[in-house]
């Protein structure tokens, strides 16, 4: 583990929605330049919180549903849930220590 | 007790991944603090056409990507944290950041330049439902809209040609009546039938129900006020030097950016600075990444005593 799981449109219900632990999910796209680079920190909070949140990636070049659904306009956005409910959303890139902390208090 | 290195990377961009490489082959024990992504200012770019070795051009995002396996690939260690304040003690920086403190003998700070926001009401309301910094990311969410540039250097030039891939209409808005931008963007830009200028003009605010719909201008001229509909605003208003924490250490020119030698050296010995940081960088990827090159050899002389 430790690697974000990158789920899709089909997916989506399955890997968030009903998902017994709280689920990141990380909408990115391959032409986003900051998306790229937002990888590598949340590969760090994904081995840290691993057992403890799932952390999945959905490309909205390919899944444009479920990005329409929860109105992202922009990327990188990173919505957080806990019981099949988004909790919060953040945009652009972010300090990873204000992750952290959004993790922390969904796990609180 | 601190983490104790030999060299501090302020700064994850070309100049710090850059500095980091060759800090690392030098077998240096580095450590590259970054406060948000690594990658920093050509994340933005759609497209690097004028670095070396890239004929076809790269996306920021790749070029980034490239530089980030070559520095780890040499061992070049990484904490994502911001940097508050750095102190100097016996010889040694201690830099206090939002998630530890480490001390170095000598330091470079590459922490480059954030972009300046419009600073009107509804600009921060609207980030990711509209008001958008990055062309590159959010252009595609705007198929067959209008959307709005403001600015009117190459920043602002690019995005606006970049939208005409996607946007309807792009309409620019810039206070002056002519651009900094280089002239072959000009060029492009004023061929482009998708785009109009607005000059002389400002914008006020940005309005909406639960999206962007609307910018209220303001001419600077006359002091008209008028409405635009756009669906997208994208900002490109120029950059400011994150160097606020460096204000009492060492020499800043009156832009706020970190004054060196020609060595890269600022007025603090063992602390030196590459890229868009420093005082009359010529704002380029390349630039930046000589910068960083430089600035870890010259850093490495200082950590030898030579």
């Amino acid at each position: 583990m430790g690697k974000p799981l990158e789920i899709n449109d089909d997916s989506f219900e399955q890997a968030v929605i009903k998902a017994e632990l709280p689920v990141v999910v990380d909408f990115w796209a391959p032409w986003c330049g900051p998306c790229r680079m937002v990888g590598p920190v949340l590969d760090e909070l994904a081995e840290k919180y691993s057992g403890k949140v799932e952390f999945t990636k959905l490309n909205v070049d390919s899944n444009a549903g479920s990005a329409g659904k929860y109105g992202v306009h922009s990327i990188p956005t990173i919505i957080f849930f806990k019981d099949g409910k988004p909790m919060q959303q953040v945009v652009g890139a972010r300090p990873k220590k204000e992750l952290q902390e959004i993790i922390d208090s969904l796990l609180a | 007790m601190n983490d104790k290195y030999e060299l501090i990377i302020i700064g994850g961009g070309p100049a710090g991944l850059t500095a980091g490489i060759y800090a690392a082959m030098a077998r240096l024990k580095t450590l590259l603090i970054e406060k948000m992504t690594l990658g920093g200012r050509i994340l933005f770019a759609s497209k690097v056409e004028n670095f070396p070795g890239f004929p076809d051009g790269i996306s920021g995002g790749e070029l980034a990507e490239l530089m980030y396996k070559q520095a780890t690939k040499f061992g070049l260690e990484i904490h994502y944290a911001g940097v508050e304040e750095i102190k100097y003690r016996e010889k040694r920086n201690v830099v206090k950041t939002g998630d530890g403190s480490f001390e170095a003998s000598s330091i470079i700070l590459a922490g480059g330049c954030e972009h300046t926001e419009l600073g009107v009401p509804g600009e921060g309301e609207f980030i990711g439902k509209g008001v958008s910094y990055c062309a590159t990311c959010d252009a595609n969410f705007f198929q067959e809209r209008v959307v709005a540039v403001v600015g009117g250097g190459n920043a602002a030039v690019s995005e606006a040609l970049y939208l005409t891939n996607f946007a309807s209409r792009v309409i620019l808005i810039h206070r002056r009546n002519e651009l900094r931008a280089s002239p072959i963007l000009q060029e492009r830009l004023l061929a482009d039938p998708k785009i109009t200028v607005i000059w002389d003009s400002v914008v006020k605010k940005v309005q909406g129900q639960k999206f962007l719909e609307e910018l209220e201008l303001g001419n600077v001229k006359t002091g008209k006020i008028t409405r635009l509909k756009v669906a997208g605003v994208f900002v490109a208003i120029g950059f400011k030097p994150n160097t606020d924490y460096l204000r009492d250490i060492l020499e800043l020119d009156k832009l706020g950016q970190v004054v060196t030698n020609t060595l890269l050296a600022t007025s603090q010995p063992g602390i030196y600075a590459a890229g868009d940081i420093r005082s009359n960088s010529g704002r380029q990827a390349i630039i930046a990444a000589g910068d960083g090159a430089a600035s870890a050899i010259f850093a490495n002389n200082f950590l030898r005593g030579l």
